[in-house]
């Protein structure tokens, strides 16, 4: 440390750059100088980068409700490709929209989940959530005319590892499905992470979620269920437990604790 | 110390590795190689992280009292981490998403930290951050390896673009699903280093000891 011995240093700076770093003074302003620095670097790389940030996970989102409503091409604006989309705060209990109550735009149903005043706890939990928000923001997308095209609904549940958030998008008679995606997960790559194969997503096309009994039918397995192949998508190979887990989130999201009064509605023409 | 700054920057890349001859940041090397394209930015940030840790810690190396070094180290490179981690959000979202918690964990990867004390406690700036510079690449250079092998078998694609067109796809190609869980980057370093050593033999260790003979001296 001491390989250049330096005459009797000058000024109140010097002296203190010179004297020994093992000091209890020195230590101490060592240790505060040092946080208090790299404090302020890291706070302001947060602050300043957290619009971006926002806006990447607005658009993550945005991007995924285009997919699973088959509107999406690489390239789009987003943000208008995306302003035909009509956001509604949706009731699970009811099936009715509350947009009085509560502001599409900005409600987050997820942070929702964990507040005893808007959420439930789940006593029957096949989806693994532990608790359900009462409300939901869903999406409505309309044609040129006005007329209803395509639900898009929110769900998650429980897969191997993780949590899988997703969307699903469904026809207007509220019973065909359009389309099934994930936009978040930690499923095994190459296993279950396969939930977002193309090939595998495209199975979810034009099945149907309840018999003509009104009985929900739609299973994910190895093998077909007796009720029919529109109402059967096979199983990702190798992943039986995210396999379970789609089953288990997509019976509990279309159930009667998910979304079933308000697609009872919807196929009353309620909506 | 007299190495040159040329020494400084190639000699981690092969022959004082820090994966195959140190066996140091193996951790992160197993959670990241399951893709080439992740592998390439986990590279990136660890090169980025050394070599400015390396420097800031050499420029501070005569005021950073003994007792508290090692807490004084950890907070420049994990602010730096951080650092890494938001802008990556910002501006690679998408691979931000992929590499989620492993960004955070090269605060602990012990390449960094090891570069710190070893090395840039003891040199100058310069040196340091080419040392830093160096070793991340070694580092990167390693994970960008096993990332084309699990890739390449384990989906049959590279940076993401099709090579072998998989069963799954409609192609001939049966991946091999092992490739893609970490523990099979186990196996890959570990014939990694092998192959270094049967090309380098002077990386061989010593074995420490000696199973006696039992012939009389």
């Amino acid at each position: 440390m001491s390989d250049t011995q330096t005459p009797e240093p000058k000024g109140a700076i010097a002296r203190f750059l010179a004297a020994s770093p093992d000091s209890v003074g020195k230590t101490i302003f060592i240790a505060v100088a040092v946080c208090l620095v790299a404090s302020m670097i890291v706070s302001t790389a947060a602050v300043s980068l957290r619009p971006v940030q926002e806006a990447n996970k607005l658009k993550d989102k945005q991007v995924n409700v285009l997919q699973v409503a088959g509107v999406y091409e690489p390239g789009i604006d987003v943000s208008e490709a995306f302003a035909a989309f009509e956001p509604h705060v949706l009731d699970l209990e009811t099936g009715e929209f509350v947009d009085d109550r509560f502001d599409p735009e900005t409600f987050d149903d997820l942070a929702a989940a964990s507040d005893p005043e808007l959420s439930v706890a789940l006593d029957d939990d096949p989806a693994g959530i532990g608790r359900k928000a009462k409300y939901r923001v869903i999406y409505l997308l309309r044609d040129e005319g006005g007329a209803l095209d395509k639900v898009i609904l929110p769900l998650h549940g429980y897969g191997l590892w993780s949590t899988l958030y997703g969307f699903i998008a469904l026809e207007n008679n509220g019973n065909d499905i359009f389309g099934l995606q994930f936009y978040q997960h930690g499923e095994t790559p190459g296993l279950g992470a396969e939930v977002d194969n193309p090939r595998w997503k495209a199975l979810w096309n034009g099945k149907k979620l309840r018999d003509d009994t009104g009985e929900l039918q739609i299973t994910v397995s190895k093998t077909q269920p007796a009720a029919g192949p529109e109402f059967y998508v096979d199983a990702l190979a190798g992943a039986t437990l995210t396999t379970v887990g789609v089953d288990n989130l997509v019976k509990f999201w279309m159930g009667d604790a998910g979304y079933g009064p308000f697609l009872a509605k919807l196929q009353a023409g309620e909506i | 110390m007299a190495q040159t700054r040329k020494e400084l920057l190639v000699d981690p890349l092969v022959d004082n590795n820090p994966i195959t001859l140190q066996v140091l940041g193996i951790c992160s090397a197993l959670a990241v190689t399951s893709s080439l394209q992740v592998s390439m930015v986990m590279a990136l940030a660890v090169i980025f992280v050394t070599a400015f840790s390396s420097m800031f810690i050499s420029m501070l190396r005569n005021q950073i009292p003994g007792s508290i070094r090692i807490i004084v180290q950890m907070v420049i490179i994990a602010s730096l981490v951080i650092l890494v981690d938001q802008i990556l959000k910002a501006y690679a979202f998408q691979i931000s998403k992929t590499l989620s918690v492993f960004v955070g964990l090269i605060i602990t990867n012990c390449i960094v930290m090891g570069r710190a004390e070893a090395f840039a406690m003891k040199n100058p700036p310069v040196a340091s951050f080419i040392d830093g510079l160096g070793n991340g690449t070694g580092y990167g250079l390693i994970l960008m390896l096993v990332g084309v092998i699990r890739e390449l078998f384990g989906s049959g694609s590279l940076f993401g673009l099709t090579i072998l067109q998989t069963v799954n796809n409609g192609g001939w190609y049966v991946p091999n699903g092992l490739l893609l869980l970490p523990p099979s980057a186990f196996f890959v370093i570990g014939l990694l280093i092998w192959a270094f050593r049967t090309w380098k033999p002077n990386q061989v260790e010593e074995r420490e000891f000696k199973i006696q003979s039992v012939e009389a001296h």
